[in-house]
């Protein structure tokens, strides 16, 4: 009854949708304000109707309906609830309907959160939005209906992999998706851009928090994607350029490169076409990954179950958005007028070379990731393109991308001294040499070229400080003055200094691990040690553990460093009743300095065990670094400049003339 | 600059172009690098108390095409195709050979005795380093030679439509006999 | 085998954590070791789809780990034994694709786009002012874009 409930729901949802493209596009049309209105209500009705299909289909899972296909498939009574929950869209039925969710539900939040956009303007959106939603919503019904019940009600489901039973990767993919999806609005915003022919500062002031958005849940998702291939799969590896890794890098690019390109059209009323193509194009990437991920089409170890039937409609399905997008962009672009001028060397030029590098990497990811196929369907010839290639392209492009940032944040508006500028950065550069010539001291007799990195980094790291501690005045006026107006940064600029931060942090994190790692392994009798860089373990004990619905062996390792105290180390090997798959629970020690990994097989034979361990130097690092980018993005979500129509205070005094003028020169990045 | 702005355009064209192509396709199937190219060079020895073994001078036999199929009894698929591989053994002018891939001559011994044994020889192939140098990536699978070089190369188990498929490059094969 | 896996494959994500193996035939000079993880690094896996076969305990993997080693204890160059590998399996076992006709735009395409790329930057950030809003704001836009401003600048 339920399930019938669920599926009544999204077709309900559906003619909603339905109504929500049609009316508000002819109203905008034909400036009929009654058309319009529909709009907003159709968008709360198709959220709650989607929601209630989701709750519908997640009560089923619940109570362990298996008279339902997709739970009877996927789900097994004695799963913890958590993974009952999870194993929704831990499926390709379940998964549509909750991006199509997140779908409704970005929609009613532009129905709520715009209701002082011009109305025109709301309407194209919201219309625009339930056109994909239509997409989904009948993808969903015609190919891959979660409801489907079985004629014949098993006793017991499948199951989920236990290999996703694992708190990271419950929460990986919702927040993947929320990042996606998120990325449709400002789809919509550039769609609507494009069809009333203009593009202002206050449109890129609207899609702006919107990708700002996107961009946070998608970091999330990656990143928890990431930490959980590093801990779970038990190789040490926290990014393996799969092609459905690539999926949600390639939007996160662009998406990037979109939230630099916005401001230049917020603050200089112009590069609009390239604003609004990038807005299309971070879309067209959620929905290219979701197209290559259920398709079949492309080699992954991450593949939902794939079906040639479901691969035709979704890339029928793209051919119409995507195409149709860039056909109005070609019919449409030469309609937005650039505004304002800004010189070769200033804050926006910088911009804009960040740009050109993040989109040259998005294509590097999209070409890389495509030429296995292109290369099969055009010379008939299978190759690969793996880790070792992206590495390599990929590391090259960083470089100077790097160093755009670095100097990027420095830059004036309009114009900037580059000269002065490369004065002022004497100092850092000069330890960031430094840093390198320690770095070749530490590793002596090391590759050369991951110092060169490190040096990079340093001066990434030590130039964004520079940054924020010139925008207070460090130094050059008294510290209690300065940290007044530390305390006085505006929210944005908050995010920009953080974002940059977390960046900086996070890649010395992926130098550091990526080129400095250790592994080793053996065969250990109770009693045996190894050595790994510092440390050595000793196996002391392997006793049998009981889990919910796994049973396990765990390893009791004691791990002496060479200075410090010792510790114990726990590390299990996961057997599950409902599947007969072993999963690694690594031990991990994490420090600041680095992990150490401890990973341990089931018995060999004759009281032998296998034991892996990795020593990931400053991984943490990694981490921390993309928390700070997240909370940098959060935190310039909630500047109150994005909350406009929201009742604000009229005060202005003087020392706002002071916030103003740093502004001028720092504000708005991220 | 109107070019310019179909640019995105056309690239998504080539793209999608692609994919519909790429849908037909199958990735997971691997190809050996050795098709057209001669045999590699071993010897293997027979399963242990049945018949001679196989080396490479076996399949250079100028009278007959030659299948070699590689097999294990651990393997599900291969029990799935066994029935098919009967027909190659009553085939004018065809040999069927086998290697045992990774599997203990006494499991492969029993696998046949229930199953029937088709093959003309067998050869051991217990470490499986010989399926390597013929490029095999997982059993079954199965060449057809002529003349001491690979010819045609099947992946996976022979149902009713691949075996149509097989026989007709056998067929083409004799053929080319003729001319 | 491999069709055994297939369906696991495609119903779940990947079988790598399955059961962890160690290798018991590790080279122990440990700058061979190190030469042969290199090069295994560059090995793709060929059952398990990819990942290099340092990651993967499938019974291939395994075995191709093994014959790494072997040439490298043998004194086979790093070229002879992905050779070795290509002669089998073709290009398709290199992770990274070497460079022929077929990969020309893999391997140039990143420097080209960014040579265009460069141009239409460098162009744009010179152009002198050539145009005006031909569609000048109304009153009420006007009003509007004034207010955000001075949101901003509060």
């Amino acid at each position: 009854m339920i399930a019938e409930l669920g599926h009544y729901f999204t077709v309900l949802a559906l003619g909603l949708a339905i109504l929500q493209a049609v009316f508000p596009l002819i109203g905008a049309a034909r400036q009929d304000g009654r058309m319009m209105i529909i709009g907003r209500p159709a968008a709360y009705g198709q959220f709650m109707f989607s929601l209630a299909a989701f709750i519908a289909l997640t009560y089923s899972y619940i109570v362990s309906d298996f008279s339902v296909a997709v739970v009877a498939r996927n789900s097994h009574s004695l799963k913890p609830l958590l993974y009952k929950i999870s194993g929704v869209w831990g499926n390709h039925e379940g998964s549509i309907l909750l991006w199509v969710m997140f779908l409704a539900l970005f929609g009613a939040m532009v129905a709520y959160f715009g209701r002082n956009l011009p109305k025109t303007l709301q309407a194209r959106v919201l219309a625009i939005q339930a056109m994909i939603g239509v997409g989904f919503y009948l993808f969903m019904l015609l190919t891959s209906n979660p409801f489907d019940r079985l004629a014949t009600v098993p006793f017991e489901g499948n199951g989920l992999n236990p290999l996703l039973q694992d708190p990271g990767l419950a929460f990986h993919p919702p927040f993947l998706y929320l990042g996606y999806v998120g990325l449709s609005v400002a789809f919509s915003f550039a769609i609507a851009a494009l069809i009333e022919g203009r593009v202002d500062p206050a449109w890129a002031r609207w899609v702006r928090p919107w990708t700002l958005l996107a961009w946070v849940f998608l970091t999330i998702g990656i990143v928890l994607g990431s930490w959980w291939a590093y801990y779970e799969l038990g190789w040490g590896g926290w990014w393996g350029w799969d092609p459905v890794e690539n999926a949600s890098f390639m939007p996160w690019l662009v998406a990037t490169a979109l939230l630099h390109s916005a401001i230049v059209v917020e603050k200089r009323d112009t590069l609009k076409s390239w604003t609004v193509l990038l807005a299309i194009i971070a879309f067209s990437f959620s929905l290219l990954g979701t197209f290559i991920v259920r398709s079949g089409i492309i080699t992954s170890v991450h593949a939902f179950a794939t079906d040639p039937e479901r691969g035709m409609f979704i890339l029928m399905f793209l051919a119409l958005v995507i195409g149709g997008s860039f056909l109005l962009f070609a019919l449409r672009a030469d309609k937005l007028q650039a505004g304002g001028m800004f010189a070769p060397i200033s804050r926006e030029s910088g911009l804009v070379i960040n740009n050109l590098f993040l989109s040259v990497a998005a294509a590097v990811v999209l070409y890389g990731t495509l030429h296995p196929l292109l290369s099969d369907a055009i010379f008939g010839v299978k190759s690969s393109v793996g880790a070792p290639f992206f590495n390599l392209v990929f590391g090259f492009l960083m470089i100077p991308l790097v160093m755009i940032m670095g100097l990027g944040v420095h830059l004036k508006w309009k114009r900037a001294d580059i000269k002065g500028l490369l004065q002022r950065l004497k100092v850092i550069t000069g330890l960031s040499l430094l840093a390198v010539v320690m770095t070749l001291y530490i590793t002596y007799g090391g590759e050369i070229m991951p110092a060169i990195w490190m040096g990079l980094g340093v001066w990434l790291l030590l130039s964004m400080f520079q940054e924020l501690g010139s925008r207070i005045k460090l130094g050059q006026v008294p510290l209690s003055n300065s940290l007044r107006r530390l305390t006085r940064q505006p929210r944005s600029s908050w995010g920009m200094s953080l974002g940059h931060l977390g960046f900086a942090v996070g890649l010395i994190g992926i130098i550091a691990t990526s080129s400095w790692g250790l592994e080793q392994q053996k065969v250990m009798r109770i009693g045996d040690s190894m050595a790994i860089g510092d440390y050595v373990l000793t196996l002391d004990d392997v006793v049998p553990v009981a889990g919910p619905n796994y049973s396990a062996v765990r390893g009791i390792i004691t791990v002496q460093p060479k200075s410090g105290p010792s510790f114990v180390a726990l590390p299990e090997s996961r057997t599950y009743i409902s599947s007969p798959m072993t999963t690694t629970e690594g031990s991990v020690k994490t420090t600041m300095t680095g992990d150490l990994f401890i990973v341990i097989g089931d018995a060999q034979s004759s009281g032998r065990w296998g034991v892996r361990v990795y020593y990931k130097p400053m991984q943490v690092w990694l981490w921390i670094g993309a928390t700070i980018m997240v909370i940098g993005g959060m935190i310039s979500l909630s500047d109150r400049r994005y909350r406009i129509g929201s009742p604000q205070g009229k005060k202005k005094n003087a020392k706002l003339t002071a916030a103003k003028e740093t502004k001028g020169s720092a504000a708005h990045a991220v | 600059m109107l070019f310019k702005r179909f640019l995105p355009l056309i690239i998504f064209g080539g793209i999608f172009l692609a994919f519909l192509v790429g849908l037909t396709l199958n990735p997971r199937e691997i190809p050996s690098a050795l098709i057209n190219k001669p045999v590699p060079d071993f010897s293997l020895p027979p399963l242990e108390g049945a018949g001679v073994g196989l080396d490479t001078a076996a399949l250079k036999d100028p009278d007959n095409i030659i299948v070699v199929n590689f097999f294990a009894s651990w393997c599900g698929p291969c029990r799935i195709e066994h029935p098919a591989l009967v027909q190659f053994e009553n085939m004018a002018g065809v040999k069927l050979f086998g290697i045992a891939y990774k599997d203990r001559p006494s499991h492969s011994l029993s696998f046949l005795k229930s199953l029937g044994n088709p093959y003309d020889r067998i050869g051991a192939d217990l470490k499986g380093r010989n399926a390597i140098d013929w490029g095999v990536t997982g059993t079954p699978e199965s060449f057809i030679i002529k003349n001491g070089i690979i010819r045609y190369q099947h992946i996976g188990p022979i149902h009713t439509v691949q075996m149509e498929k097989i026989l007709t490059v056998i067929a083409d094969l004799q053929a080319e006999d003729g001319s | 085998m491999r069709f055994l896996l297939i369906p696991l494959l495609c119903l779940t994500f990947s079988l790598t954590a399955a059961a962890i193996g160690v290798d018991k035939d590790r080279l122990s000079d440990p700058e061979q070791e190190a030469r042969a993880q290199s090069i295994m690094k560059q090995l793709r896996c060929l059952v398990c789809q990819n990942q290099s076969i340092v990651e993967s305990d499938a019974g291939l993997a395994v075995d191709l780990r093994g014959i790494v080693r072997e040439q490298v204890k043998a004194g086979q160059s790093d070229r002879q034994i992905l050779h070795f590998m290509t002669s089998r399996y073709g290009d398709w076992v290199l992770l990274q694709p070497p460079f022929k006709a077929a990969t020309l735009l893999l391997w140039l395409g990143p420097l080209f786009l960014l040579l265009i790329g460069g141009y239409f930057v460098f162009r744009y950030v010179r152009q002198k002012p050539t145009t005006v809003l031909t569609e000048p704001l109304t009153a009420d836009e006007e009003k509007r874009l004034q207010q955000i401003l001075r949101e901003n600048d509060t």
